[in-house]
């Protein structure tokens, strides 16, 4: 009997009368690739198409292929699903991947359009002229005090006005990634690409390296169900804090970093035994209720002198009613996570197909906290695949105060979206512990590279607010008027609050 | 409207008032008198006075506040705490010793580092939620959840001992330390504990004074009776018990324990296929 049905995914070519025998690619695949004998021998079986060997090349004799093997037409069983079912029959397992939901669901952000001015009212040239993108994350006061200052002139009393609030140079942050799942140069990187660009980056559930201790002030620290590394000075060390309830990429299910990870310093950092599976249960055991949520809250606010607190789920169907729970419990912050962000590794159904579009959370949520009157009361950060300043733009105007970033931020750092998180063995050493791999990503360099893509979406943002005649993006919130909707149904544009175009 | 009424509260919880408690110092001892005083400002009071030298906080007539301790890095202080204790007592927290003279309400030592918690009644649902190091004994019974995710780190070892009966989610998912059930100052009827013991359990080790049907206990856990090298790491944990509650420890001992230990350190190893 054949050992399995699966055909290899990718073909390796290798030009061998331009090789030049060096093995270096069997040196950078971290799949296991290659094999030398005289000369390099790929097993195609084991290619995730992650292009590390063929970046490093130097005689640029290697490309990567689709095994395109033609399968009898069936749009029904498409070859993946025809695929996913031997997979399973031979191994009885749960299908495991990386990264964020590949389906090809229609994309309401390449369905919006934003505004521009033309003639009745100018537009802003922002290389020349200000534009603000400071933003503010946090719990707005309801009213504001002011007193005079003497001398004609006004000023917040002290203590009123966004005092608690973080301020954010640009409305762009990191997404959490945990230390675990992903390597510590690569949370040196986010750390200090965020100090650079005056934003912030975010623990996830895996706790807080020392080596980021001097970059705290630029990190919200995770509280997860499985509360890993999770002691006072770690809560008090944050700007912010955040309570992950849910994930885009596995809603209603928790997380388990494999043993394989959890090596001594992963072990230190969140403080569990090497070697042994770090499990986050489903939900947080003592969060049954938006009462409880409450409770976890001003707990964690108790510890820590009130700093704020953020609360993470995933877009849901009821979205809405659940974030005005989360809001009227205390949250200074709601993260959306929409299904198609990332994760280090979750079951394939599960990423594929729970949750909704982040484009529709954030529109549905914002109209019910404006509709309740407690829009002030907490940001929204918007997060499940904003893939470019054009998705963050629309974010904003569908009513976001922040975008977080996480496939684009790994990007940035070389990853080629080749869904191999879950494995441990990332050629590009983002998702891996392994010395030999994750020594790859030096920090200065990470950080340089996540700090040009912060600053070139900014200067990007700052011209689409020019073009829509804004010079601040605070005036583009919410503002769903600037938005108009191509090739959506009338349903979906009502949800969204959106017009479509020509009207 | 709810909302509003609220807002104009200050979101003080009725039958509490923000309002600054009398605090009595005497040389090295606090006492702080909490009689319908809110919560915030009680634990600010605690804080307080800790800050400016205290090493014995005295709280009297506390009455459901939450959060006491909550978060508090203060080794060596002891707060004793007069009435039934609110939700979340000792959460985060890293190093004091807190004896409640009364009953505790849900979620006593979440998320603990270090220090002890002694309560000399019944303590209600998720105690111990993710606790990672210090002692937690009560006194009677518990509620549901209890000890779930507990978890030990080389010399964090948390343990936690109960001398009543428990309800459903005994030590689920449990990842590490010590759990103690002793069913002896218990007003339940019914059994020692409820079902779904250890489910997901993964390490650490619980011990039963009694015995348990098969059908109670996770599948992921190994059922032993307690032998001698078990009893000799437990003896000093009963003994400190019972030394808290002035029990007779060979009546503790007079029946067998029962030991659950996970079967694997990777309940779940195997559950995936790799795509």
């Amino acid at each position: 009997m054949p050992a399995s049905l699966i055909q290899p995914e990718f073909k390796v070519k290798i030009d061998y009368d331009k090789c030049h025998k060096c093995g270096r690619c069997v040196q950078q695949c971290g799949w296991g690739v290659y094999s030398f004998n005289e000369r390099p021998i790929p097993d195609d079986t084991k290619c995730r198409a992650c292009h590390r060997c063929v970046t490093y090349c130097p005689a640029h004799c290697i490309t990567i292929q689709k095994n395109d093997l033609a399968f009898r037409d069936n749009p029904h069983w498409t070859p993946a699903l025809r695929k996913s079912v031997w997979r399973q029959a031979e191994s009885g397992g749960v299908m495991l991947t990386g990264m964020g939901n590949d389906r090809p669901y229609l994309n309401v952000f390449d369905h919006l359009v934003l505004d521009a001015c033309q003639v009745t009212n100018p537009s802003i040239d922002p290389l020349r002229e200000p534009m603000e993108l400071r933003t503010y994350l946090g719990r707005k006061p309801d009213s504001v005090e002011v007193e005079t200052d003497g001398n004609g002139g006004f000023h917040l009393k002290e203590g009123t006005g966004v005092s608690n609030n973080i301020q954010l140079e640009t409305p762009i942050i990191f997404s959490p990634m945990s230390y675990g799942s992903v390597s510590l140069n690569v949370h040196k990187s986010l750390a200090m690409a965020a100090e650079r660009c005056g934003i912030l980056m975010n623990t996830g559930e895996g706790g807080l390296h020392a080596d980021l201790f001097p970059y705290q002030d630029h990190v919200i620290v995770q509280v997860a169900s499985g509360r890993f590394g999770v002691t006072p000075e770690y809560l008090n060390r944050g700007a912010a804090m955040e309570i992950k309830i849910g994930q885009g990429a596995k809603p209603g299910i928790g997380g388990h970093l494999p043993g394989e990870k959890i090596n001594r310093e992963v072990s230190e950092t969140r403080m569990i035994p090497t070697g042994t599976d770090a499990i986050s249960p489903a939900p947080h055991h003592d969060i049954y209720s938006i009462e409880d949520l409450r409770q976890l809250i001003y707990s964690l606010k108790e510890a820590t002198g009130y700093k704020p607190v953020g609360v993470k789920i995933a877009a849901v169907h009821n979205v809405a009613a659940i974030a005005s729970g989360i809001v009227r419990a205390g949250a200074d912050y709601v993260y959306l996570d929409g299904f198609r962000g990332g994760t280090g590794a979750a079951p394939q159904i599960i990423r594929d197909h729970i949750g909704i579009p982040i484009e529709i959370a954030i529109a549905v949520v914002d109209q019910r906290l404006r509709d309740e009157g407690i829009r002030n009361q907490a940001s929204i950060i918007a997060a499940g695949s904003i893939r470019s300043s054009a998705d963050m733009a629309k974010a904003i105007a569908l009513g976001a105060d922040v975008v977080a970033v996480g496939s684009a931020a790994l990007m940035a750092l070389g990853c080629h979206l080749c869904q191999g998180c879950h494995t441990g063995s990332c050629s590009w050493g983002l998702t891996t512990q392994k010395a030999e791999l994750t020594r790859r990503v030096d920090p200065e360099w990470g950080a340089e590279r996540l700090t040009n893509l912060v600053h070139a979406w900014s200067h990007e943002l700052q011209e689409i607010l020019g073009a829509l005649g804004v010079n601040a993006v605070e005036s583009l919130r919410g503002s769903r008027e600037r938005l108009r909707a191509i090739g959506l149904d009338e349903q979906t544009c009502k949800i969204l609050g959106v017009k479509p175009a020509g009207l | 409207m709810m909302q509003a009424t609220k807002t104009k509260t200050n979101g003080v919880i009725e039958g509490y008032v923000a309002r600054e408690p009398k605090i009595t110092i005497d040389g090295d001892t606090a006492m702080i008198e909490a009689q319908n005083v809110y919560y915030r400002n009680v634990n600010d009071a605690v804080r307080q006075v800790i800050a400016d030298g205290a090493k014995t906080v005295k709280l009297l007539d506390i009455n459901g506040q939450r959060y006491i301790g909550t978060g508090l890095r203060a080794k060596g202080v002891k707060i004793e705490v007069n009435g039934t204790a609110g939700n979340d007592m000792a959460m985060f927290m890293d190093g004091p010793a807190v004896e409640v003279f009364g009953n505790a309400q849900d979620g006593v030592g979440n998320t603990m580092n270090a220090g002890t918690v002694i309560v000399h009644g019944d303590a209600g649902d998720v105690l111990g939620y993710g606790m990672r190091g210090g002692k937690v004994f009560i006194k009677g019974d518990v509620g549901y959840r209890v000890g779930i995710h507990m978890k030990a780190y080389e010399n964090h070892v948390p343990i936690m001992v109960c001398g009543g009966k428990s309800r459903d989610f005994f030590g689920e998912y449990m990842a590490g330390g010590m759990l103690v059930l002793l069913g002896m100052n218990s007003q339940f009827e019914g059994p020692l504990v409820g079902g779904y013991l250890g489910a997901g359990m993964h390490g650490g080790e619980i011990f039963l004074r009694g015995e348990v049907e098969p059908w109670q206990v996770g599948k992921e856990c190994g059922i032993f009776v307690a032998d001698e090298e078990d009893l000799a790491r437990l003896r000093p944990v009963l003994e400190e018990y019972c030394a808290a509650f002035d029990m007779p420890i060979d009546e503790v001992l007079s029946v067998p324990l029962t030991k659950l230990v996970p079967i694997s350190h990777r309940p779940y190893g195997k559950l995936y296929v790799y795509v």
